[in-house]
């Protein structure tokens, strides 16, 4: 898989408040999610993104709560992945099992915003475009590729009991 | 092999002979939790696969806490999602308004959960049930969708970072202010991914309020759990007031390998308070009197338990608050709600003017019972300080223990609970 978009850039820690408020979590509509994210931090960023940028941050991206309408909120507003140079585990489980495209990469300083990347999530590579410069994200564990490439944890779940019941 | 604590509970939840930090597992799991922001994703997403029953009708607990009595039509909807969900699955632990609490301190008061269990919530303060000894952590909604259906989880096996906290805590000091302190030297990503196991002489002499309210801020330092050996103090917990907890008591092996080992003499910590906007920003109170306050709130899953309401109204007996200040007290559970009562300390609180709520998350996360307006501060007994976590974006948040926030309701600033 292969993406192409514009930088937004963020700090270290942005918190799961700070993707979506709690205030909007009475709803699980992706659009309505999607146009209240990170409104905290910036609030016209829904409508100043387009569809397939990125989100570029520091460490520990979405620390804080379990709440999955911070991926829905994100997937919602356009982004086609988030670049980080590291996750809270909470956040990063819940990419993982929804399929939002997440990749670390060591150093961001060399990406700023308003470049262009291209992305790709197979080889791990990082293209910035604008300052033709290359990144390498670190690979992620084979089980965890796995669950990626079934489409998510409950699809995986599906493969491995058709598995079960094939070896009986 | 000698093991950590942790590692035996993950190892007896497997089929697997040995287990190392880094290991992928697929664990069984003991309970699954879900609340009303979280489960109805959960639960959408158990129907979109066509699952027809789910894994244990004993093993899942629903708790409508965090919007609920609903505060809008909306948080009715999503509660709603909840109550039919148990109702078509004849879920046992369900707990409708009334008869709830909120989840971290309902779990462990009605005996649902104990030493040795794997316990996964689709909350992040999930973590709070190490304080018994179990590995508990919290996950996603779809995490929690996969729990309902197979009753497994799969985790990676935590590194774990031992804390030895020696010595003897001085007064108006408790499991709160260790977790501050803590966090504080850490950071709030100091023990990312990691378990973090809790020991010492100060640990031993914790009353379980107090250790729950240490386990409950792991994730703060962006820990995988918290946890502590269970002993004496959780056997009776476990066996008192009509529960019934078996339990299976693990405690880490000599020679046990730990990625890291902190030392804390508790004797030299204050009461600790914790500035916006993260709650690594800790530090002794006496650096904040001159912060004034709007508003302070007692409750939550870190703090609203009996024995917090007991040393806020130790405080607050026989005094007002400052005139300026809105204090907001809510019990975590029905019970509390009711031995407070009882106890005389709802009178404390109403006749110092305070407000004494039903249980609920309240304010905690900004939902309702207490919301912040531009520019306005609040000190909490609560566990985040994020940026407009508890209101408006310009609104701010303080951290602290109940004595504290009692002490800075009446002083209308933030206050040494010494001051009063």
């Amino acid at each position: 898989m292969k993406f192409k978009g514009k930088v937004w850039k963020f700090k270290d820690d942005v918190n799961t408040d700070e993707i979506i408020p709690a205030r909007h979590l009475n709803t699980t509509d992706p659009k309505e999610l999607g146009s209240h994210c990170m409104e905290d931090i910036d609030k016209d960023f829904s409508k100043k993104i387009s569809k397939g940028d990125i989100i570029v941050a520091g460490k520990n991206f979405g620390c804080g709560s379990s709440r999955e309408h911070a991926q829905i909120s994100i997937k919602g507003a356009g982004i086609s992945c988030v670049i980080a140079e590291s996750f809270a585990r909470i956040f990063l489980r819940n990419a993982i099992n929804m399929g939002l495209p997440i990749l670390e990469i060591e150093d961001i300083r060399g990406i700023k915003e308003g470049d262009y990347l291209e992305v790709d999530l197979n080889s791990g590579s990082v293209m910035n475009l604008t300052e033709h410069k290359a990144h390498k994200a670190k690979s992620l564990p084979k089980f965890i590729q796995e669950i990626i490439k079934s489409g998510g944890l409950l699809k995986w779940i599906k493969r491995r009991e058709l598995d079960a019941k094939r070896t009986k | 092999m000698a093991y950590t604590i942790t590692e035996k509970i993950l190892l007896a939840h497997t089929d697997k002979k040995s287990i190392a930090p880094g290991d992928f597992i697929y664990a069984k799991i003991d309970l699954a939790l879900g609340n009303d922001i979280t489960a109805p994703i959960a639960i959408q997403e158990f129907e979109l696969t066509g699952a027809k029953k789910v894994f244990d009708r004993h093993k899942i607990a629903l708790v409508p806490d965090h919007f609920t009595p609903a505060k809008d039509k909306k948080s009715a909807e999503q509660a709603k999602i909840l109550a039919n969900f148990a109702k078509k699955h004849k879920i046992i632990n369900y707990f409708e308004v009334g008869r709830m609490g909120v989840e971290h301190a309902l779990l462990p008061e009605a005996g649902l959960v104990g030493p040795g269990d794997l316990i996964i919530g689709a909350d992040s303060h999930t973590c709070t049930y190490g304080a018994l000894g179990a590995f508990s952590t919290g996950i996603g909604s779809t995490d929690l969708a996969a729990g309902f259906i197979t009753g497994c989880v799969w985790l990676k096996v935590p590194e774990t970072i031992k804390f030895i906290y020696s010595g003897k805590l001085k007064p108006w000091v408790g499991g709160k202010d260790l977790i501050l302190h803590t966090i504080g030297d850490i950071g709030v990503d100091g023990a990312l991914y990691m378990a973090m196991e809790f020991q010492g002489e100060a640990i031993k002499a914790l009353s379980m309020d107090d250790r729950f309210s240490m386990c409950n801020m792991a994730i703060e330092a962006g820990g995988k759990s918290g946890i502590i050996e269970p002993d004496e103090i959780t056997e009776k917990y476990i066996r008192s007031e009509g529960r019934k907890v078996k339990g299976v008591f693990y405690k880490s092996d000599e020679g046990a390998r730990y990625c890291k080992v902190i030392e804390h003499d508790v004797s030299k910590i204050e009461p600790q308070v914790s500035a916006p906007h993260l709650p690594s920003n800790s530090a002794p109170v006496s650096k904040f009197k001159k912060i004034n306050i709007d508003q302070s709130v007692i409750g939550s899953c870190t703090n609203g338990r009996i024995s917090d309401l007991r040393i806020a109204a130790k405080i607050l007996k026989g005094k007002k608050v400052n005139s300026r200040v809105r204090l907001v007290i809510i019990p975590a559970t029905q019970k509390i709600y009711s031995q407070a009562i009882k106890e005389g300390l709802a009178d404390i609180f109403l006749n110092a003017g305070g407000v004494f709520s039903t249980p609920s998350c309240g304010p905690c996360l900004g939902g309702h019972l207490g919301i912040l307006a531009s520019g306005e501060r609040a000190i909490a007994t609560t566990n985040r300080n994020f940026r407009g976590r508890m209101g408006h974006p310009d609104s701010e948040v303080y951290l602290s223990n109940p004595a504290v926030a009692a002490a800075s309701a009446i002083k209308g600033r933030i206050a040494h609970p010494e001051e009063i």
